[in-house]
């Protein structure tokens, strides 16, 4: 009894892992622009797609794969940002947020031109057998997984914290309007944050896909809903709370898996997403700031 | 008219219902990405209604719409103390937890010898009550842009009254509405559940017309279409959510040529259109535009 739930813990820690990578991506956009980016996981799905390309046409590494991966995610960022965040005025947040919509219905269907079959293989990253320590087991993937999460994570946190860009990232997330009167340019500022999160999103993208060994569209919705539901219950704009975030959800997704069955996985997801925000909208890491905001509104 | 004309122009018209119970909300500053959750409500509602318990039509529209309204409005309740995204994702949470919800939930009974009623993932099968009163499918468009007519006067006069006024002064600013002494929170309420009531018409109507639905089809992409659409139409009038509807499914139904791109074609144009016109086609300047026009041609002729 309580070895299966400690053994769900560890599969929900593992997958958990994988929701981290994609909420770290969307907290760094939102954290910026203030603004909801839809097309984020379809933008790195198109960069997986061009992984599988490389892979099927060229019978690529795995290195190589990767770093078409990333490539690829990074450049339909850039298109992304360009078109849905930069060439829109700021303030218009849900013309920003349908505009990125209707990109990802673009870049759906550029991938489904290309790649007319659904399912394609992916290469997998290595193969081994499981890691088991007395009754647990883990997979090899889920735990290079779980490590390039936390060591991406570290070099996130040395990037914001320790270089100019980080700075000025941090300064723009704070206060735009301050932080352009520092002479900070912000179209740069938001262009590298997006260009970080396409980066951060490829290599999520190309480890949960290297992990299941397959790639379908559906990917894109996948990725953009489990990434937003990870980072809201971490708390939006977190980086900390994104991780936790992610791993909570995996824990949840896999104890009301095993304990409940399939068709309760989601659903019970999206509960606690959903009594998380009507108690507690800040998420685990945000509350503070939202308490600071109802202050100030009180006061007002 | 035939058969693929009527049931091209019957989807635009229920389509528009969810298209404007969006708008609605869009009108109080409010973006949710749930309203199909109150389509699927009132699509099992009214099809138990009329298919179970043998009520006739018009009594499964009542009871769906009203259902519709009466769950928006519990919904609204704990969420709309929320701003901003968080009520956005509030709203996708909740929308998501109900199709969840119709994919294991079950309810049948024995109607001449077959088992009638919503039946987990499978859907909800023979809702048959428009066929068994000989309604033709003619007469259902009908039936279905009488409705929207009704809906759309309602919102003409809306707009044109005080409530209408507050609803776009608490879209623009909030704090500004609470100012001048008005309950925000109870306004955004009363159009959340309006929004509601409008979304449920929409979803009897479907559940009719295809005598079948499945949880499938109240997913998440529904919403942000019928968010959309509003965007794209225009927020200036409860005309740009129509509009919206209309270049969607009409001209992505009779472009069949560039049936391969078709989807990237339109995703580019409406990313165009939004740079131009962040707030649709016919956003409130052009509105103002026309309704200035127009006074000058109605002054020149007295």
């Amino acid at each position: 009894m309580a070895a299966d739930f400690i053994q769900n813990c560890l599969d929900g820690l593992m997958i958990g892992s994988s929701y981290s990578l994609l909420a770290i991506g969307f907290t760094l956009i939102f954290g910026v622009m203030r603004r909801l980016n839809l097309s984020y996981g379809p933008s790195i799905m198109l960069g997986a797609f061009l992984g599988t390309l490389v892979y099927l046409e060229f019978q690529a590494g795995n290195f190589v794969v990767a770093l078409a991966t990333v490539f690829g995610a990074i450049a339909a960022g850039i298109y992304v940002e360009r078109v849905c965040f930069w060439a829109i005025r700021r303030g218009a947040a849900a013309a920003s947020m349908v505009s990125s919509f209707a990109v990802w219905m673009q870049l759906e269907e550029i991938v489904t031109v290309f790649f007319p079959e659904r399912t394609y293989s992916f290469p997998p990253m290595i193969e081994a057998e499981p890691i088991t320590f007395g009754p647990f087991f883990l997979a090899v993937e889920n735990v290079i997984m779980f490590g390039s999460a936390v060591l991406l994570t570290v070099l996130l946190h040395f990037c914001l914290y320790r270089t100019r860009f980080g700075l000025a990232l941090r300064a723009v997330s704070e206060n735009p309007r301050a932080a352009e009167f520092m002479g900070i340019n912000i179209a740069a500022i938001m262009f590298g944050a997006f260009v970080a999160a396409s980066a951060f999103g490829g290599v999520a993208a190309y480890l949960i896909i290297s992990t299941d060994g397959q790639i379908t569209p559906m990917f894109g919705l996948w990725a953009t809903f489990k990434g937003l539901i990870a980072m809201m219950l971490g708390g939006m704009g977190s980086i900390p709370g994104a991780i936790l975030g992610g791993l909570l959800l995996g824990v949840i997704e896999s104890n009301s898996l095993w304990y409940l069955g399939a068709e309760y996985r989601d659903l019970s997801a999206y509960f606690v997403l959903f009594v998380f925000l009507v108690f507690r909208p800040g998420g685990i890491m945000g509350q503070l700031a939202v308490l600071r905001e109802q202050a100030a509104t009180r006061r007002v | 008219m035939d058969a693929y004309l009527i049931s091209v122009l019957s989807n635009i018209g229920m389509i528009s219902f969810i298209a404007l119970s969006a708008y609605l909300l869009l009108l109080v500053g409010e973006i949710s990405f749930g309203q199909q959750a109150f389509f699927a409500i009132s699509a099992y509602g009214s099809g138990i209604v009329t298919a179970m318990w043998g009520w006739p039509f018009w009594a499964g529209v009542i009871c769906g719409s009203g259902l519709g309204a009466l769950s928006a409005a519990l919904i609204a309740l704990p969420t709309l103390r929320l701003r901003g995204l968080y009520f956005s994702i509030a709203t996708l949470a909740f929308a998501e937890m109900v199709r969840l919800i119709f994919e294991i939930f079950k309810y049948q009974v024995e109607i001449d010898g077959e088992m009638v009623g919503p039946n987990g993932s499978d859907g909800f099968r023979d809702v048959r009550a428009i066929y068994e009163q000989n309604i033709p499918a003619l007469d259902y468009m009908f039936i279905i842009y009488a409705l929207l007519a009704l809906v759309l006067l309602g919102f003409i006069v809306l707009e044109r009254s005080r409530l209408g006024a507050i609803f776009r002064m608490l879209g623009e600013d909030t704090m500004l509405t609470e100012m001048q002494g008005l309950n925000a929170t109870a306004y955004k309420l009363l159009a959340a559940t309006m929004a509601g009531f409008v979304a449920g018409i929409g979803g009897a109507l479907y559940v009719h017309l295809y005598t079948y639905v499945e949880p499938k089809i109240f997913d998440v992409m529904l919403g942000v279409h019928s968010l959309a659409y509003g965007l794209i139409g225009g927020l200036g009038t409860a005309v740009g959510p129509l509009i919206g509807v209309a270049i969607d499914i009409g001209l992505l139904e009779s472009i069949r040529i560039a049936s391969g791109y078709r989807m990237i074609l339109f995703g580019g144009l409406v990313a165009v259109l939004l740079i131009f016109r962040p707030r649709g086609i016919l956003d409130e300047a052009a509105v103002h535009w026309f309704r200035v026009r127009w006074r000058r041609v109605l002054n020149a002729r007295n």
